[in-house]
């Protein structure tokens, strides 16, 4: 299955901004992060098409997966 | 002892009083909304002689805490109509903490039709009739009375949209770099106007340390705050970093960047003016990416922003600054906000209530979507100058909708409605409906749990717990903003148990108190209930705790979520 991995602050440093990806049927969120080397303890924020997602959410065919670290502002 | 200063613009006199006692264990908002509740008629006309501008610094202000140096300005106010605390940064606070200034209170209408300064010192406060500066931009204000006095003259002033006494005049106070931090919300320049008074300077000299009941306890109390604040991955690394305007990305991710006017909750050219380009940006041009609004803050979270020659533009560039001539404008170059952002701070208005004044001004068809040019000759030209026009706009958000007959105005209590869409992030929206204050996001950040797993997560997209959320939020926060500490320490305190008590053992120890965690939010109530007491006097009631009609009827991609809490589940708010 094709999914599009968003990266944003500082996980973009030395990966990525945006890229496509094509995953085995099934794969986690969790997955995609650890294939990409970003611990569970960087991580602050999953989305899955714009909504709040677990790790162990499984990806499908089309999503759009955001990985953000913990940030914040206002 | 710490003083009260009161200044009568009346008969042009001032006096030193000593605190009353039922102020004594107050600060920050907690006093300025307590004496503007005891003072001030709530019917009165914010811009007429029984209105009073309230200053305060928070009750930890002028001591090494790291963050404590936000200064409380409070009044009337002549954009909602509410009692209204606006809060910020630079060097004033922690003058009037270390001067012994308790509180400063200006009250009364001079007779006669011209402008006038106040100089204070730790003795008391000096009138002086003001020409020369009268006209003049805040930058221009600033680096006048710098070279009348020193490097070290504090100064608060408004700018040529408060002397007009429009409703989105800001009051600039100088920073530690001598550029300028705002009391931006709420038209409080505008009640500065009125009273006739293009500045205050304060001369500090002579004023000795805040003093400490027990020092001891005190240095071990700040020394785990400050370990909690770095420590924290929002507070100690994403906020120096990228700054606020990290939200641009996250909050397009989410769906809750409102756009064009709050037409959609997604921004297409989202990266063009987010906190990651921003970053580089600022890098490549040398600016700085971190920078503190006042001596003593450790987050950092401002910055300074240079042009392509590598010459200063603006600092202090804020995510809601950034999204309202963005997103909201559609504007997509970083360079156009900025030179707005720094024209803002020179005429003085409040770069909230203008950014989402401007996308009414575009819906009306005053100027196109994505007119930078256009936004920027406005400011100067019409505000600026103070035309007809520049009036209208300088009227704020609900100004300009009533006047062009635009139904999409996106105001609570005629307060223009910040950064995040209520209907795609909910509890924010509780927050801007039932606020004293108007729409004001650090009202209640539920941000924070809804967006950004802070302190738990909350689904923005569901009803449930969003009441609670909010609550619990404002109560905390309005406690957080009588201490004179920043907003964001809030991050940390939401996640790091020793945060919290480590900021109540400071307060503690600066007065020889015994204030428990429980002491602090009925503190947090205590403040709601007065402000609220000061609005229903004003002739508020629970209808206007409400969001405008298009929320609830017109629905915000890409989630197509609609505004949908009930009057009821709305009221239920003040349940405490």
């Amino acid at each position: 299955m094709k999914i599009t991995v968003k990266l944003f602050a500082n996980f973009r440093q030395e990966r990525f901004k945006v890229q496509e990806f094509d995953l085995t049927d099934g794969t986690t969120c969790g997955a995609v992060a650890a294939q990409l080397k970003i611990t569970e303890e960087e991580l602050g924020v999953i989305m899955v098409n714009g909504r709040h997602a677990a790790l162990t959410q499984r990806l499908q065919e089309g999503d759009s997966l955001s990985l953000l670290p913990l940030v914040g502002g206002g | 002892m710490d003083k009260i200063f009161r200044v009568n613009m009346t008969d042009l006199t001032s006096s030193v009083e000593e605190v009353p006692a039922n102020w004594a264990g107050l600060g920050g908002r907690a006093l300025t909304s307590t004496i503007v509740a005891e003072e001030v008629v709530p019917t009165c006309h914010p811009l007429g002689p029984n209105n009073k501008l309230v200053f305060a610094p928070g009750l930890l202000s002028g001591t090494p805490a790291a963050n404590s140096g936000r200064m409380s300005c409070g009044a009337k106010s002549p954009l909602t109509g509410t009692i209204k605390e606006s809060n910020a940064g630079g060097t004033s606070a922690q003058q009037f903490a270390k001067m012994g200034i308790k509180a400063l209170i200006i009250e009364g209408l001079p007779k006669e039709d011209k402008f006038y300064s106040l100089h204070l010192t730790k003795d008391g406060v000096t009138i002086a009739e003001e020409s020369e500066l009268i006209g003049q931009g805040n930058f221009a204000v600033i680096e006048a009375l710098e070279s009348k006095f020193d490097k070290k003259i504090g100064v608060m002033t408004i700018g040529p949209a408060g002397e007009a006494k429009m409703a989105s005049a800001n009051i600039s106070v100088k920073d530690p770099d001598s550029k300028i931090r705002s009391h931006g919300r709420g038209g409080m320049g505008a009640v500065m106007g009125s009273k006739k008074i293009k500045y205050i300077t304060i001369d500090s000299t002579g004023a000795g340390a805040v003093t400490i009941a027990d020092p001891d306890k005190f240095k071990t109390a700040a020394r785990v705050f400050a370990k909690a604040l770095l420590d924290h991955p929002v507070a100690g690394e994403g906020l120096p970093t990228y700054g606020t305007n990290v939200l641009v990305n996250i909050l397009n991710e989410a769906g809750g960047l409102p756009t064009r006017n709050f037409t959609y909750g997604q921004f297409e050219a989202h990266d063009n003016i987010s906190g990651e380009t921003m970053h580089d940006t600022i890098v490549e041009r040398g600016g700085k990416t971190k920078h503190g609004c006042h001596a003593g803050c450790i987050i950092q979270c401002s910055q300074v922003y240079n042009d392509k020659d590598g010459k200063y533009v603006t600092s202090g560039f804020e995510y809601e600054t950034i999204w309202g001539l963005g997103a909201n404008c559609c504007i997509e170059t970083l360079d156009d906000i900025a030179e707005a952002d720094n024209i803002m701070d020179d005429i003085g208005v409040d770069s909230i209530e203008t950014a989402v004044m401007f996308g009414v001004a575009m819906e009306a068809g005053i100027l196109p979507f994505g007119d930078g040019k256009g936004v920027i000759r406005l400011l100067k030209e019409e505000i600026g100058n103070v035309t007809p026009l520049g009036r209208i706009l300088g009227g704020g958000a609900g100004h300009v909708g009533r006047t062009y007959g635009v139904t999409r105005v996106p105001v609570v209590k005629n307060q223009g409605i910040p950064a995040y869409d209520p209907r795609s992030v909910k509890g924010i929206g509780i927050t801007y409906a039932t606020s004293t204050m108007g729409a004001d996001h650090t009202a209640g950040y539920t941000i924070a749990t809804n967006i950004l797993n802070v302190g738990g997560f909350v689904d923005p997209l569901k009803k449930d717990g969003q009441v609670e959320l909010s609550r619990n939020l404002q109560i905390a926060t309005a406690a957080v903003d009588s201490t004179g500490m920043c907003i964001f320490i809030a991050f940390p305190a939401l996640d790091i148990p020793e945060c919290l008590p480590a900021l109540i053992d400071m307060i503690n120890a600066r007065f020889g108190i015994a204030l428990t965690g429980d002491d602090v939010t009925e503190l947090g109530k205590t403040i709601l209930k007065t402000e609220r007491g000061f609005n229903i006097e004003a002739g508020f009631t629970n209808k206007d705790d409400r969001l405008p009609e298009f929320f609830n009827t017109d629905p915000v991609a890409p989630h197509n979520a609609v505004w949908d809490f009930s009057d009821d589940e709305i009221d239920a708010f003040w349940n405490f």
